[in-house]
């Protein structure tokens, strides 16, 4: 009996330090760590890809082969979005019914700020993205908001994106817990399967970058958005950041949410943060 | 009177069909629990694409009184979005399995 007690004991004594020794690794995965997580992903990126230089991540699927390059390097001696981005500077600098314009609302008159955008904001306890800036910044100038996904929003943040071409992706997470929960968020909306497909953004865009889905090459998840917004091929025309998303979520046979809802400013503020560092290049040119 | 019975007949098989499908009673019943389980998932954020023309379909057929089909695609977009319910459940942790590390 006094045997069998002390196996019992023995046994217990060997499962919560089993537990112990499991739990703060348990705790470590939850607890959001930006920095830590910014260099992972960046190293199974370099590691995956080591023949790429990292500026050249920004590149997607045209940086993913020397045939794609090659066409790239091709695309942009004329590139289609060129139309998009001389629009966008004829309305940038085109005064609203009050005479103010869009330079009013950006710090630096909006030239060469895309690479700190979406940010977080403490006084609202969210994330602002570029699209959602400029359409604030129309509304409180009494003038109606543009579509999140193309045209008028597409010209005015590839110009944008076209006067820090070369700044490089500069992201802050200030100290506030909500800023941090944002991240969260924005990581595991990346990682989360959805839609009757069963994908995740990563299934994708980190498991299977360079491979083919269909006709289209996949890029990598690492400065995805830098070259945003982009003229694609199979759009015939120009998407920005919200219509990508939408997009992809439809791809997976997802009902896609509304364009910045509170999901995809997470999601576009845990992407941008992980290719801090990385140059800004759009607007970009996509098949 | 047997043309009458005759008549009687045809009237009594043709109105079978209608009697069998049961039926607007039966896909209002269907179309609420499908609608129900598709709120659910709306909740979770996980609507799925073929949950919702499945719903139309039912609502379609209903329109045009195939009450059968319109049973049978309601019952279809329950199925569905009791997937994407379990999708989304069980996502809520699994997610993490995914994570570079």
């Amino acid at each position: 009996m006094k045997a069998r007690f002390a196996i019992l004991v023995a046994s217990a004594a060997l499962a919560l330090a089993a537990l112990a020794a499991v739990a703060p690794r348990a705790i470590a995965a939850d607890t959001p760590d930006p920095v830590a997580d910014a260099k992972t992903f960046r190293d199974y990126f370099t590691n995956k890809f080591p023949k790429l230089k990292l500026e050249d991540f920004v590149n997607g699927p045209y940086s993913m082969n020397e045939d794609m390059h090659k066409q790239w390097l091709e695309k942009e001696e004329f590139p289609p979005y060129e139309f998009a981005l001389d629009a966008g500077k004829e309305m940038f600098e085109k005064p609203f019914k009050n005479g103010k314009t869009y330079a009013d609302c950006f710090p630096e008159g909006g030239i060469g700020i895309r690479q700190n955008y979406p940010y977080f904001d403490e006084k609202e306890g969210k994330v602002v993205t570029l699209e959602l800036a400029l359409n604030r910044c129309r509304e409180a100038n009494g003038e109606a908001p543009y579509s999140y996904v193309k045209d008028e929003m597409a010209s005015l943040t590839a110009y944008m994106a076209s006067t820090s071409r070369g700044k490089a992706m500069n992201i802050k997470i200030p100290n506030d817990p909500r800023a941090l929960e944002a991240y969260q968020d924005g990581k595991r909306y990346f990682y989360t399967r959805r839609g009757q497909l069963n994908f995740s953004c990563a299934g994708c865009h980190v498991q299977s970058p360079g491979e083919r889905l269909r006709a289209e090459i996949l890029a990598p998840a690492l400065g995805i958005l830098n070259a945003m917004p982009i003229y694609r091929s199979e759009w015939s025309g120009m998407g920005t950041i919200s219509r990508r998303f939408v997009t992809c979520n439809s791809q997976t046979r997802a009902v896609p949410l509304a364009p910045q809802s509170d999901e995809y400013r997470d999601l576009e503020y845990y992407l941008s943060y992980l290719s801090n560092g990385l140059p800004i290049s759009g607007p970009g040119a996509r098949p | 009177m047997r043309a009458l019975r005759l008549i009687f007949g045809f009237l009594v098989a043709a109105s079978v069909p209608a009697f069998a499908a049961g039926s607007e009673a039966d896909f209002k019943a269907a179309y609420a629990s499908a609608e129900a389980a598709e709120k659910e998932a709306g909740n979770l954020r996980n609507q799925w694409l073929t949950t919702e023309t499945a719903l139309a379909d039912a609502k379609k057929a209903a329109a045009a009184g195939n009450f059968d089909q319109a049973v049978a695609s309601a019952k279809e977009a329950e199925a569905l979005a009791k997937a994407s319910i379990f999708q989304a459940t069980s996502e809520k942790e699994r997610w993490k399995d995914m994570e570079i590390r």
